[in-house]
């Protein structure tokens, strides 16, 4: 079978790399770009924890500018980007959510298991998880997240197991 | 202050007895500036620990006014004076600017205390600092406000903004390892700085306090992070604006983390409770490490060496070719107060 375009004779043959190359000259400047991960809860999408700052984004390059000295060792395990953002709870508890992303989920694994003490509590968040008095830190897939709290309040580590598990359905 | 050319021939300087990297040429240049501290007692250089085991309340809260004079107690071990504006009058020069090289990198929980960084503004002021010739600064405004600090560049008040807002010199300078632009705010703002690093554990270092507080007057620190930063951060030190210009380090071990450094981990917070100064900083970080091996041998952590991550840029700022200060418990006198 043959085509007539204004005269131009094209097979079925040569006419099939023009049509796969226009697919993908449409996926790239449509927007089919993959959107930027947002993992991060909402205001009151998780009881009482506000969302107080933008989220930021740091690809590997530059995760010094976040965590100079640090950085080293998620680039080393394979670090893709890097988003954190800042919560408060109840107005009083502040906490910083971290995001990880890894090429690979041996990368989350290798950060993850790294710095553990004796007082870590196993508990149920992704594909593991562990919880400190101040802080969660849990790996799902190819993401490491990590979330602080900057003060020690009654009740703030089920706060922030409840949080967790807020960022944990985001993934 | 000093135009941009008189600062890129100081800076050459470092440069051109660098160039071919020949050691010689190296202790000659320290030979000439050599490590002279304002303050010594029969050749040895001073070090005051100041500590004060209810800095923090039962309720696990800073009490400001004991950080107030620990802070008074440490200047006066420091200096014999027992009055703080006379104290004071023996470190800084009046009608200088003054700079105050906090430290934010950690983010909210593991940053200079602002209580202190208003302190010692305050004891500025009353010894006749102008408020206007006090700049608090750091590598931008989200470690100083990681610090609890509010950007100003109000020239009638206490300044405070960073290299974000200031920029970094366009010509690099050199020693040794260090190849680098630095912060416009060290090489043209400033007259003296003092250093307030927070004492952390410091994943690629072992330590990160009075020294290696100076990553954050370069533009890329993170081009000094091979061999754990050293000798990195002893050259870095023996750069001629560092060296001159940073000259005295009042070092907050109020809260610290003995692990997992230099961000914050909670899990390995601890609070020392003190403050560590002087003009030697290499002496300062030699207390400083000595502070976290205790600590970590106190919670059961194998020591720095152990972990593969000595502070070993600590013994090279303190050889011949670098003349930084002491790490001999020999050649510094340690005032525990």
């Amino acid at each position: 079978m043959k085509f007539d375009f204004d005269g131009w004779m094209l097979s079925k043959r040569a006419l099939f790399p023009i049509v796969v190359g226009m697919g993908i000259a449409v996926v790239a400047f449509t927007g089919c770009k993959k959107a930027r991960l947002d993992p991060f809860p909402a205001s009151n999408t998780v009881a009482g924890w506000q969302k107080t700052s933008e989220t930021r984004f740091f690809a590997a390059k530059d995760l010094w500018q976040y965590i100079d000295g640090d950085a080293e060792q998620y680039i080393s395990a394979g670090v893709v980007s890097t988003s954190t953002s800042d919560y408060k709870y109840q107005g009083q508890l502040e906490a910083t959510v971290d995001v990880y992303t890894m090429g690979d989920a041996a990368g989350a694994r290798k950060i993850f298991e790294s710095g553990q003490t004796g007082e870590a509590k196993s508990v149920s968040l992704g594909d593991a998880g562990i919880a400190y008095t101040q802080s969660v830190i849990f790996r799902k897939g190819p993401f490491l997240v990590r979330i602080v709290a900057y003060q020690s309040t009654p009740g703030a580590e089920q706060a922030l197991l409840a949080l967790a598990h807020g960022v944990e359905v985001m993934l | 202050m000093k135009s941009r050319r008189d600062f890129l021939k100081t800076a050459a300087t470092g440069a051109v007895l660098l160039g071919s990297q020949v050691k010689p040429g190296l202790a000659a240049m320290v030979d000439a500036s050599g490590f002279h501290p304002q303050h010594s007692d029969a050749g040895k250089s001073r070090v005051v620990v100041a500590h004060d085991v209810a800095l923090h309340g039962p309720d696990g809260q800073l009490s400001e006014k004991r950080v107030i004079d620990l802070l008074d107690r440490a200047i006066a071990a420091y200096t014999e004076r027992d009055n703080p504006v006379d104290a004071w009058k023996r470190i800084v020069p009046v009608g200088k600017t003054i700079g105050l090289k906090v430290n934010g990198l950690g983010g909210k929980g593991i940053s200079t205390h602002l209580v202190l960084v208003l302190a010692i503004a305050e004891r500025l002021q009353q010894a006749g600092v102008k408020p206007g010739d006090i700049l608090v600064w750091d590598r931008n405004a989200r470690d100083l406000e990681a610090c609890g600090l509010t950007i100003s560049t109000d020239p009638s008040r206490v300044r405070c903004y960073g290299s974000d807002v200031a920029g970094f010199e366009d010509e690099p300078v050199v020693f040794g390892s260090a190849n680098v632009k630095l912060a416009k705010i060290l090489t043209r703002e400033c007259d003296m700085v003092i250093g307030l690093p927070i004492l952390k554990d410091h994943n690629l270092a072992g330590v990160t306090f009075a020294m290696k507080n100076m990553y954050g007057v370069v533009q890329r620190p993170y081009e000094l992070h091979s061999g754990g930063c050293n000798p990195a951060v002893a050259d870095l030190n023996c750069i001629p604006v560092v060296r001159q210009k940073v000259r005295f380090t009042i070092g907050d071990a109020i809260t610290s983390v003995y692990e997992g450094g230099p961000g914050f981990h909670a899990e390995h917070l601890w609070q020392p409770n003190s403050l560590i100064v002087g003009e030697d900083r290499v002496a300062i970080d030699y207390n400083a490490w000595q502070m976290i091996e205790r600590k970590r041998a106190e919670v059961g952590i194998m020591p720095l060496e152990a972990a593969g991550r000595p502070p070993r840029y600590i013994a090279t700022a303190a050889d011949a070719a670098h003349g930084l200060g002491f790490n001999d418990s020999m050649r510094f006198h340690l005032i525990e107060t």
